[in-house]
């Protein structure tokens, strides 16, 4: 067991150590001056040639990137990620805050997607061939390509613009003053951008769980079950959802990193200040500390539901659960 | 058991339907003796005056697309597998259905068993106990009278620990019954409790085939179903296997064994139905296998010539065998 957790705890550290390279690196390549981006175009311009170098190694552009790196993975590992450019604030202060907003969308929309693609998928393949598969799937392929902004905007323009139901944007009302907001106005903000990215995810839960439970209706245990006179719905039950989890479980573990692929285009359309958001804003504006802050974070978020995959495992299938005594 | 109808009508109609039955009307037959297409063994009887399974005239077709044809111009065609097919099975024997591996002998089971694939079309008769069946009077009997010993381990839930599974789910019995059953199984058959806790993968070879006979005996059956129930056994590991089926018939009820090995079925079983190429060609006393005159069918005496103890002649007489001309009908009609 120490020797398991031994083994994960380095993975994480080499994989933090990989993500955080990765970033300063497409940084340092990037054309956006960040000197640039964050005086603003005109004044830039406007700047003479000695305050420009001025303000440029008082930034630290000159600093070599592996001295630069190092100071920065110093820093972190006591605690500091830096400070955000674009914010101006500590990039730990600015995270905290918007993954607030971004858990409970990602959240609600993993935990959502996951229930409803998997139900789908079970009452289609149990009824493989049928008018409600065909609807089903119907459903899942039209949806599966589309593409998740695109649907944002339909939803916007349906029940924001059109319908009036919900608010065009944000996570809560505007001109009402932090302290004012209820909970119920989070919630109403929230709607919108969770139904697109739960719509959308729930489809390829609901094809691949769909191909599953046929797999698994085919199987010879189910043949067997049927011969012993067990009815459909038995089938389903006893045997049919037991062997579902397994690959369920992997693909809803591996479905945060798609929430939050997903959850940056949302945030966009719906100007929802989350992660997402802040780190299109970090990306164009050369922040780098905020950029490789959120990209730890959420490398950090898809390992844990990888772990969370592996650890499940071996609660629910009993083969691993014996492999890994043995280990 | 079977469970018999209380109700007056259903039993009117249960009558009704055993007078249509082939009536037998001598309950025992002397050996080797030409009855009902098929002969008879020492130990076969008509309980009630009738077969315990019998299966006339036994079609099953498949509806697929033909694989000839290039990809997008592939008509649906039927494919006919099993055609004209007769068995029957009584009290206290053991029948082996003996064919070619993939030779489609598993439809049979599928078809008594009334697990129908939904591209097959299934036409034929089937008389369970004395009483007319249709699809759903066989998908009734299914673990209720009529039980399958499956092949191998992969016909157990991998997930779910082999107590539970050979308790079952779909017999009348409550749960506390369920279990004092499978304990009283499982002791007979020499499984320890702690098996029941077991996962599928952890049983050994062995356990694994006295697992599956258990769930079989656990909805306590009439007629047991047995395919290749004793795969990778040598002969003689394989006839003591058997010796439960053996046990289980002289109680008075009957075995379908569907086996690919000849000499199995001789050793074991009572009557020997040699199935090729869809149908059964001729279901014999394991005493007619003693001489080849006993036997009807060319293909049977090309059989008894192939087997070790014979000529070893495999070759005996292949111009007759085409005698059945395989009927597998490549043409078939569109459907």
């Amino acid at each position: 067991m120490t020797k398991y957790l031994a083994r994960h705890i380095v993975r994480f550290a080499l994989l933090m150590l990989a993500v955080g390279l990765v970033v300063f690196a497409l940084v340092s390549m990037s054309p956006i001056d960040p000197v640039q981006a964050n005086v603003g175009q005109a004044a830039y311009v406007n700047m003479s040639e000695a305050k420009r170098a001025q303000l440029a190694s008082y930034w630290g552009g000159d600093v070599p990137f592996w001295e630069r790196f190092a100071n920065w993975a110093g820093a972190l590992l006591q605690g500091d990620m830096g400070t955000s450019l674009r914010f101006n604030a500590p990039v730990s202060v600015v995270i905290a805050h918007r993954a607030a907003n971004s858990l409970a969308l990602m959240g609600i929309a993993w935990l959502f997607s996951g229930a409803l693609g998997f139900a789908l998928g079970v009452a289609a393949g149990a009824r493989r061939g049928g008018a409600l598969d065909r609807v089903v799937r119907s459903y899942c392929f039209l949806l599966a390509s589309t593409p998740t902004f695109w649907l944002g905007l339909l939803i916007l323009m349906v029940f924001a613009v059109q319908l009036g139901w919900f608010p065009i944007g944000f996570s809560v009302p505007i001109g009402v003053s932090a302290a004012d907001v209820t909970l119920a106005d989070a919630v109403h903000h929230l709607v919108l951008p969770a139904l697109t990215l739960s719509v959308t995810g729930a489809a390829n839960i609901a094809l691949h769980t769909r191909e599953k439970v046929v797999d698994v209706l085919e199987s010879d245990y189910v043949r067997f079950a049927r011969a012993r006179g067990e009815s459909e719905l038995s089938v389903i039950m006893h045997h049919g959802l037991r062997n579902v989890a397994l690959p369920a479980v992997t693909l809803q573990c591996a479905f945060i990193s798609e929430v939050f692929g997903g959850s940056v285009l949302v945030e966009q359309v719906f100007s929802y200040p989350g992660l997402g958001q802040a780190a299109v804003t970090a990306g164009l504006g050369g922040d780098v500390a905020l950029l490789a802050g959120i990209a730890l974070v959420s490398a950090a978020l898809v390992f844990g539901g990888n772990l969370l995959a592996n650890i499940l495992y071996g609660v629910l299938d009993p083969r691993m659960r014996i492999g890994e005594g043995r280990a | 058991m079977l469970e018999k109808a209380n109700d007056g009508a259903a039993a009117q109609a249960a009558s009704a339907n055993k007078a249509a039955a082939i009536a037998h009307e001598q309950t025992t037959h002397k050996d080797a003796q030409l009855h009902h297409h098929h002969t008879h063994a020492a130990t076969s009887h008509h309980d009630g005056g009738h077969h315990l399974l019998q299966v006339e005239d036994l079609n099953v077709s498949f509806c697929m697309y033909d694989e000839d044809a290039p990809y997008f111009q592939a008509k649906q065609r039927d494919v006919q597998v099993l055609h004209g097919l007769s068995i029957a099975v009584h009290a206290g024997e053991i029948v082996a259905v003996v064919g070619a591996s993939g030779s489609g002998k598993t439809l049979l089971a599928d078809a008594v068993l009334g697990l129908f694939e939904p591209n097959s079309t299934v036409t034929g008769r089937i008389w369970f106990d004395g009483e007319r069946m249709d699809a759903e009077g066989l998908r009734a009997l299914r673990g209720h009278g009529l039980s399958l010993v499956p092949q191998s381990v992969s016909h157990l839930d991998p997930m779910m620990r082999v107590g539970k599974q050979v308790e079952g789910f779909a017999n009348a019995l409550s749960k506390a019954e369920r279990k004092a059953r499978r304990e009283q199984l499982f002791e007979r058959y020499g499984l320890g409790p702690e098996v029941a806790r077991l996962y599928p993968h952890e049983l050994s070879g062995g356990m694994a085939r006295r697992v599956l006979l258990c769930c079989a005996l656990m909805d306590d059956p009439r007629v047991i179903v047995a395919d290749e129930p004793t795969p990778g056994l040598d002969l003689d590991l394989a006839v003591r296997a058997l010796d439960d089926f053996r046990s289980f018939a002289n109680e008075g009820n009957g075995v379908l064994l569907i086996t690919h090995d000849i000499e199995l079925a001789l050793r074991v079983a009572d009557r020997v139905a040699v199935f090729k190429d869809g149908t059964v060609v001729e279901e014999a006393a394991v005493a007619n296998f003693a001489d080849p005159a006993l036997l009807s069918d060319p293909f049977t005496r090309a059989l008894w010539h192939a087997l070790p103890e014979h000529d070893f002649a495999a070759t005996a007489s292949t111009d007759e065998q085409g005698r059945g001309n395989a009927s597998i009908d490549k043409g078939g009609r569109s459907c």
